[in-house]
This record gives C-alpha cells, sequence and structure tokens, in this order.
C-alpha cells in the first residue's frame, strides 16, 4: 500500500468518525423526550379536567337527557349538518352543474360534428315490432316520471339561484312547494316503474362477448363500422345497469327522505341525501346521453319507442342480431 | 347596534325548565313545538351539567345557507328570522342546524312537515310588529317593545342572559373572575398552595 493510499484510508476513517460523533451529540439528548413521554402518559391519563369533559360531550353529541321528548331533543350539537351544508352548497351544487351542462356541451359538439348517424340502406318499407305497447307504456310512463322528477328535484338545489330572479320569493315558495309535492309523491310511482322495468328487461341486458366488441367499436358512433347488438345494445345495457345500481341506491335513498315520519335521525338522513343527490346528478347526465342518442343522434330509433315498429333497414343496421332472431322465430311459427 | 346573542351559563343552570315554559306561553307554539329545551348531560351523576338551548341565531347559519326558498333573513339586531309564508317545510334547515332549533308541526309521509317554527329571540317575523299576523305565525315580538327574550328574563338563577353579545359577554366575564369555591380555575388548587 503506498504512503497517500494510507493517507487517504486515514482520512476517511476520520471523517467518518467525525460524522458519527456529530451526529450523537444531535440525538443522544433528545432521549429526554423519549424518557418524559414514556412516564408522562399514565398520569395524563387519570386526570381530566372535569369542566372541559362536560363541554368534550357535548360536541361529541353525546345523548343527554331532555325534559322535552322529541327526535334528537335530547343532543345538544349536531355536527353532521355543517359537513351536509359544506357539500351540498360546496362541491356538489357547483360540480352538478359542471356536469350537467357539461353533457350538453359534448352532446351538442358531438351533434355538430357528426351530425345525425343516418340509415346507411334505404328504408325498405317493412318493419318489424320492437316494442309491444305495454312495454312502450312501461318506457314512458318511466321517462315522463324521470323528468319531471329530475326538473323538480333541481329547483329544490338550483331554484334559489336561478328561479328567485325570474319568479319572486313567493312566485318560487309556491313553485317550490308544488314542486316539493310532486317530487315526493311521483318518487314511490318512479321507484315501481323503475323495477318493473328492471325485472322486465333483466335477462335481455346481460353482458355479452358481443357487447365488448360493440365499445370497441364506440357503438358506431364514430366511424362507418356498425357492431353487432342484439335486442339491447352495449350502450343500452350500460344504462340498464346504472339505473339497476345507481337508480336503485336513488330509490331507497328517496324513501328515507320522503318518510320522516319514521323518526330516521338527521345523521341518516343527511347521508340519505348525499347519495340521493349524487346518484341522481350521475342518472341525469347519463339519460342526457341516452335522450340524445334515441331522438336527434340516430335516424329511426324514436319510431321504435312511439310505435312500436321499426324499419328492417334500421333493426339490420343497429340490432342486427336482435333481427336474425326475430326472423328465425317468425319462420318457426306456422302462419 | 346591538348584536343579540344568548348564553347559558352551565354553572347555574338547574334543569328547572322555566324557560321552557315561559316561551311556550308567551308565544302560543302549537303543539309538540318546543322553541327552547334544556338538555342535562351525566344526568344523576355528580358533576351533571344543564345547558338550555335554542336557535342561536348564528352569524353564518346553516339553515340560511341550505333554504331552498332562502326564506331567511338577519335581522339589524343580528336576529335570524324566517318567513313562514314563503318556507315549504322541505326539513333542510332542520337537517343543517347544530343546535337542532328548527321545527315541525307534523312529520308526515311524503314529507309532509308543515311551516318551519323556531326561537325569533323575540323578535317576530317580517310582518308589521305585534300585528295579529305576527302574534299568531311567530309569536309575541318584545324586542320592538324594548323588551328581551322572556326566557332570559325571567330565568330564576340568570343562568340563561340574552341581549346585546358584549354585555353579555361582559357579564358572564364578571361571574368567571368572582365565582369562589368552585372549579372554574381547574389545577389551581393543585399547582399554588396559597
Amino acid at each position: 500500500m503506498s504512503a497517500t493510499a494510507a493517507m487517504n484510508n486515514r482520512k476517511k476513517t476520520s471523517l467518518w468518525a467525525m460524522l458519527i460523533i456529530v451526529l450523537a451529540i444531535l440525538i443522544l439528548p433528545l432521549t429526554g423526550y423519549l424518557y418524559v413521554s414514556m412516564t408522562d402518559q399514565p398520569a395524563a391519563d387519570e386526570q381530566t379536567n372535569p369542566r372541559s369533559d362536560t363541554w368534550r360531550q357535548v360536541r361529541e353529541n353525546q345523548e343527554g337527557y331532555s325534559a322535552v321528548k322529541g327526535q334528537e331533543t335530547n343532543e345538544l350539537i349536531q355536527g353532521a349538518g355543517q359537513n351536509w351544508r359544506q357539500l351540498r352548497n360546496g362541491p356538489i351544487a357547483t360540480y352538478g352543474a359542471w356536469l350537467l351542462s357539461g353533457v350538453l356541451v359534448i352532446l351538442a359538439a358531438f351533434y355538430l360534428w357528426r351530425g345525425e348517424i343516418k340509415l346507411t340502406h334505404p328504408r325498405t318499407g317493412k318493419t318489424v315490432q320492437r316494442w309491444t305497447l305495454n312495454e312502450r307504456r312501461l318506457h314512458w310512463t318511466t321517462a315522463t316520471l324521470f323528468i319531471l322528477l329530475a326538473i323538480t328535484g333541481l329547483s329544490l338545489l338550483y331554484g334559489r339561484f336561478a328561479l328567485i330572479p325570474l319568479l319572486g320569493y313567493p312566485g318560487f315558495s309556491a313553485y317550490a312547494t308544488a314542486a316539493k309535492w310532486i317530487h315526493n309523491v311521483l318518487g314511490p310511482v318512479f321507484m315501481v316503474a323503475l323495477f318493473i322495468i328492471l325485472i322486465k328487461w333483466f335477462k335481455n341486458n346481460l353482458f355479452t362477448k358481443v357487447d365488448i366488441e360493440w365499445f370497441k367499436a364506440f357503438g358506431g358512433m364514430v366511424g362507418d363500422k356498425h357492431p353487432s347488438a342484439g335486442k339491447f345494445n352495449g350502450g343500452e345495457k350500460a344504462w340498464f345497469w346504472t339505473l339497476a345500481t345507481a337508480g336503485v341506491a336513488l330509490c331507497f335513498s328517496g324513501l328515507v327522505l320522503d318518510f320522516p315520519n319514521f323518526g330516521q335521525e338527521r345523521e341518516v338522513i343527511i347521508g340519505a341525501h348525499l347519495i340521493h343527490i349524487l346518484t341522481a346528478m350521475l342518472l341525469m347526465a347519463f339519460s342526457l346521453g341516452h335522450i340524445y342518442i334515441g331522438t336527434l343522434g340516430t335516424e329511426g330509433a324514436l319510431e321504435g319507442m312511439t310505435t312500436g315498429h321499426v324499419d328492417v333497414a334500421w333493426a339490420e343496421q343497429h340490432h342486427d342480431l336482435w333481427l336474425k332472431e326475430v326472423e328465425e322465430q317468425q319462420q318457426n311459427t306456422p302462419q | 347596534m346591538a348584536r343579540m346573542k344568548f348564553l347559558c351559563d352551565a354553572e347555574r343552570c338547574i334543569e328547572c325548565n322555566a324557560c321552557v315554559t315561559a316561551c311556550k306561553n308567551e308565544h302560543e307554539v302549537p303543539w309538540g313545538i318546543n322553541r327552547r329545551r334544556v338538555v342535562t348531560i351525566d344526568d344523576g351523576i355528580p358533576g351533571e351539567k344543564s345547558i338550555s338551548v335554542a336557535c342561536m341565531h348564528c352569524t353564518d347559519a346553516p339553515c340560511q345557507a341550505v333554504c331552498p326558498v332562502d326564506c331567511f333573513y338577519t335581522t339589524d339586531d343580528g336576529v335570524v328570522l324566517h318567513d313562514k309564508d314563503i318556507c315549504i317545510g322541505c326539513g333542510y334547515c332542520f337537517y343543517a342546524c347544530p343546535f337542532g332549533a328548527p321545527q315541525y308541526p307534523q312529520e308526515g309521509a311524503f314529507g309532509a312537515r308543515g311551516k318551519m317554527d323556531k326561537c325569533t329571540f323575540c323578535a317576530g317575523g317580517p310582518e308589521e310588529d305585534n300585528s295579529a299576523e305576527e302574534v299568531e305565525k311567530y309569536g309575541r315580538n318584545r324586542l320592538a317593545e324594548g323588551k328581551l327574550p322572556l326566557c332570559a328574563e325571567m330565568c330564576s338563577t340568570k343562568a340563561l342572559i340574552a341581549g346585546d353579545g358584549d354585555i353579555v359577554a361582559d357579564l358572564f366575564r364578571s361571574r368567571v373572575v368572582r365565582r369562589g369555591g368552585r372549579p372554574d380555575n381547574w389545577g389551581w388548587a393543585t399547582a399554588y398552595k396559597d
């Protein structure tokens, strides 16, 4: 080993020794805190300020006794309402408005860019039944109720900002009274209609491999390809399952809000209200897409739900597998 | 201008519920509604504390913030009042209020609640002071007569104080300083020998 290498080695060792000594000087005195915190803890637990305890109990909404009987009269402070207020008036109202107007803008932009999706083949004049009269009644009942509930519900959230300047306080109050009644009475009716739909069309809406291809081709919304679909295409199935999940949550949370006579506590009502408003926003956004595709977006789609019959050319383009099924059935049944 | 405040001294309140009764009587409050109530924490245990609570007339009132029809207003005295002709009985103020002040004459199916009722700080409503309509809907308007809320005025131990916030605070501060023999100054007995 050369002299310089030995020198370097010694320098390195002394540098490390220095560092360790400095670290030890810095850290060792701090162990006092550790000692104090360990020995102090039991003593701190034993002694509490009785007055702070009382106010802590009040703040934590501990139930006391009150001679006044009634809903939650034995509680002094309920904190959940403040959170609800912040969420409802803040992010939910703000982003909800952005979501709905955003979807409208996107649909308008899409319409300008893509236009109506036309029939690729001319109408054959031959039609095939797509929805029976009862199915159409069911659809339009649910749709009408949905729109009424959406408008009245949105009025309660945004009416204060949008409608009071238009109608004035007494005017809006009269409208809101009616809106509240319509919402509260028609809500359970909508629930029944929705559940009939969910049961009736459950089997047709189970996802299959065909739907994966359908989604890959964006349902024929983009490009000239027309992906295959059965009676319900991938998009309709997605709408069905949104209704089956968010829609059901919407209905049940609505019942919690609609029947205060069962005496549910404020915290439960507040939770239900948040679920109700969030799922409602989701469904309203989705419904705008559904309405667009069923009316302006696709040539020949609306007549299926109004007259019950669609042109064979339309069926071949949008629901080819279903058309095949129907044709096979017709051949098998003796005329 | 005064900024009206309620303060309940938990060291003085004896849970006699006279404030509750006085309020009901003064305002002819409907059945099932109590604008004020007394809550006892640790009832029956040594060290129990009672507090009388009603609408606190908050500065940034949550009821006011969530009301879909915007029926609340704050007077120049800092009292939060509401207009029963505008109220639709939706229940939102009841959800939002930390003190459980808003109450309804009914809790029926399909959200039928009737018009909300709450403590007015004895200041009535939007109608003409102490007119028949105002008394009918909101109870008496004592503030208009230069009087303070009855619950506090007749409190036997003067636990409940109502009035201008600054005066209420001064009153309470002097009490805390003078109060002897009770552990307001918690820890002093252990820390200081004389």
